[in-house]
């Protein structure tokens, strides 16, 4: 017998209902940006040809699905088994994540109808960061489908089919920790060729896939304890704070490492006199080392790691800041030249909270059918 | 207990980025044989013939501002404008070429860059640069449209066309696009063809480049007889004084350099030109990823590593590989 089993109860609650409507609005504008082009829904231009559907659907929106990258990591790299009922939620929330990724991606495309042009090897252009994060982001969505594959099978009972999968499983889940390695440090590689249109405190060069991978790492941690607080408190299922007391230590690392790297870089970078300038960016750079300060301070003391709240404060945390330091390096600090600013468009905020919500649905409805979460008297 | 290797392997690799930051590749340098263009500021008369005729050949529309609908009123490059001319305006705005209480005319067009930022982030190679001229065309028949270009050029001139169905990205391609291809054919440029003070000057790079210098070297107040059309055989001259020009000729280095270069007499961070090193990003940015991809070999060690590492771990547990 499975380990795991579908929750059950209602599909059709209140917050099932709220994220539909919002979703069926987005759908009115979705239309609108296919029918009258890309101007009629955004306001997307010359010098921010970038907008929240790159930077939030795409660069943030993975890093926040780099939970079942995480936590694979520790499972199967550093051999942490108690940490395997965690996997399954957070494969799930991956899958969903990077297929909004994906979607986001194809939806902000100016040419959408030749979208397979990049799977074409005759054009390939190897110099290209965009041709990893394109191709490499395309691979992993497989990846993950293969690797949520197994949980579907068990529920319709493909055994045949099942066994073999787990028999070829741990290749597909080395591949699962190989390629977002590749892509989530190239988000990063994205801003080099930006040069001097992004900010000195944020324009690192050579170390942006650095920076960006362990960005990524971070949030995706930090997604893993957030979306277990959440079904803890959400389905009212037994806390599994024991559980993620110990992927703290973990992070804590990450976060020293992260904060480390940045402050060397922006001294050695000879950046340090923009801490001073006392502008905008000065500000956002500040709030971003203080939401990446708080879990550090929160996660180095033992008592606090094993307190469920304090944790919750911990990933929020750094969710936010993660969240920031990319929005602030591709959007809010970024400086394409005089004449041109941005703020996105009503239809373009909508569109994204309509994908949101249908992954929030999706999330909902899959865990209540299919066996994603582990039986409680395991956990 | 493999996590020693593991922070082993995970060193190596590290070890290999960093020393990849060192083996970045130099910037690119211009064909032989590269084509340019030269802009004066200080000659040009704000005119506007080039616009125009830069829309007669490229086939684009107007843009109308209000009723005016005598001229066209671009004001920045768009999908409909691969060409404009703007104006610097301090003050009163009283007079040519002064920096204070002055005005002058500046081109916004394609750099067409030595080392294209533009060229390197193309994931589909839907931009090109000629091995031959230097000159930097689009083909949008494999163009996915995901802008990565707009965002990689610092001086933001490809442009998506935003308010189509079905749009593309538009960008001055030196008029020697398929179907046009001026330069090959030995024609001018449209906006050189037509310039009437020789502000905008065709020609290979290199005698640009030497004209530029030329320019520089005049003292202020002495007549010189500058050419128009192309500077290696110009179709005509006229002669004007020479004005004091900032000691700087834009595009000699600036991001590795560009095929069209700019002098001036009002520095040109007056003049809306970004704040570029002698380096260019497209070069720092390949240097990263061909150090990381090179062959594919360090993603296949690391791949071979951690299928190794998962195949033990999941071999020794009872769950098997079962997610």
């Amino acid at each position: 017998m499975s380990a795991y089993k579908p929750l059950g109860g209602r599909i059709l609650t209140a917050p099932f209902i709220f994220f539909a409507v919002i979703f069926l609005i987005s759908l009115y504008f979705m239309a609108q940006r296919f029918i009258f082009g890309m101007g009629a829904a955004s306001n997307l231009n010359g010098g921010f040809a970038w907008g929240i559907w790159v930077v939030y659907d795409v660069v943030i929106g993975t890093a926040f699905a780099c939970g079942g990258y995480a936590l694979a990591f520790t499972v199967y790299v550093f051999n942490k088994g108690q940490y395997h009922p965690l996997v399954r939620p957070a494969i799930l929330a991956s899958l969903l994540g990077y297929a909004m990724g994906g979607f986001g991606a194809f939806f902000d495309m100016g040419r959408w109808w030749q979208f397979y042009e990049i799977f074409l090897p005759w054009n390939w252009n190897f110099n290209s960061v965009m041709l990893e994060v394109g191709l490499c982001v395309s691979a992993y969505i497989l990846v993950l489908a293969l690797e949520f594959a197994p949980v579907y099978l068990e529920k319709i009972g493909a055994k045949g089919l099942l066994k073999t999968l787990n028999k070829l499983l741990f290749f597909f889940i080395a591949l699962g920790m190989l390629l977002p390695t590749m892509h989530q440090s190239s988000l990063g590689s994205l801003l080099i060729v930006m040069g001097q249109k992004v900010h000195p405190l944020w324009q690192s060069w050579q170390f942006q896939p650095l920076l960006a991978l362990l960005s990524a790492l971070i949030m995706g941690f930090s997604i893993v304890i957030f979306e277990a607080s959440f079904s803890t408190v959400g389905f009212r299922r037994a806390s599994e704070t024991s559980l993620l007391a110990g992927l703290g230590k973990i992070i804590l690392g990450l976060l020293i490492s992260f904060l480390l790297v940045r402050t060397v870089l922006l001294v050695v970078q000879g950046n340090l006199d923009q801490l001073f300038a006392g502008d905008r960016a000065t500000l956002l750079y500040l709030i971003e080392t203080v939401l990446f300060l708080i879990p550090v301070f929160i996660l180095a003391s033992p008592v606090n790691r094993n307190d469920g709240g304090k944790l919750l404060i911990a990933a929020v945390s750094m969710l936010l800041g993660g969240a920031l330091y990319r929005f602030d390096a591709f959007l809010f600090t970024l400086n394409p030249g005089v004449g041109y600013s941005y703020f996105p468009s009503v239809p373009e905020i909508m569109v994204t909270l309509g994908v949101v919500s249908f992954e929030i649905m999706a999330y909902l409805v899959l865990v209540k059918t299919l066996p994603v979460l582990h039986r409680e008297e395991h956990a | 207990m493999k996590r020693r290797d593991f922070l082993k392997a995970a060193a190596a690799g590290a070890a290999l980025c960093s020393a990849g930051a060192a083996q970045a590749r130099p910037n690119l340098q211009p064909p032989e044989h590269a084509v340019g263009m030269l802009f004066d500021s200080t000659l040009c008369i704000g005119c506007k013939a080039c616009v125009a005729k830069c829309k007669e050949v490229n086939h684009m529309p107007p843009v109308i501002e209000g009723d005016k609908t005598t001229w066209d009123s671009a004001r920045g490059l768009s999908g409909k404008t691969l060409n404009v001319i703007k104006v610097y305006k301090n003050g009163t705005a009283e007079v040519k070429d002064a920096k204070v209480n002055g005005f002058c005319f500046e081109k916004r067009s394609c750099m067409h860059c030595v080392d294209p930022g533009c060229v390197s982030v193309c994931p589909v190679t839907a931009m090109r640069r000629s091995p031959l001229t230097g000159i930097v065309t689009h083909h949008p028949e494999v163009c996915i449209g995901c802008r990565n270009c707009m965002v990689g050029c610092p001086y933001d001139v490809p442009q998506f066309e935003y308010n189509k169905t079905f749009g593309q990205i538009q960008k001055c391609q030196m008029c020697n696009q398929a179907g046009l291809e001026r330069v090959d054919k030995g024609q001018l440029t449209g906006c050189a063809e037509v310039c009437p003070t020789g502000a905008t000057l065709f020609g290979p790079r290199k005698a640009l480049l030497a004209e530029a210098k030329r320019r520089m070297a005049l003292k202020p107040g002495e007549i010189y007889n500058y050419p128009r059309g192309n500077v290696s055989k110009p179709y005509s001259h006229h002669e004007k004084a020479v004005p004091v020009y900032q000691s700087h000729i834009w595009g000699e280095k600036e991001a590795g350099g560009t095929n069209v270069m700019h002098i001036s007499a009002v520095p040109f961070d007056k003049l809306g030109m970004p704040p570029l090193g002698e380096r260019s990003p497209a070069s720092i940015a390949e240097g990263v990823q061909h150090t990381l991809y090179n062959y594919m070999a360090l993603p296949a060690i690391a791949l071979a590593g951690l299928t190794y590492v998962v195949r033990r771990n999941t071999d020794d547990d009872n769950d098997g590989g079962e997610l």
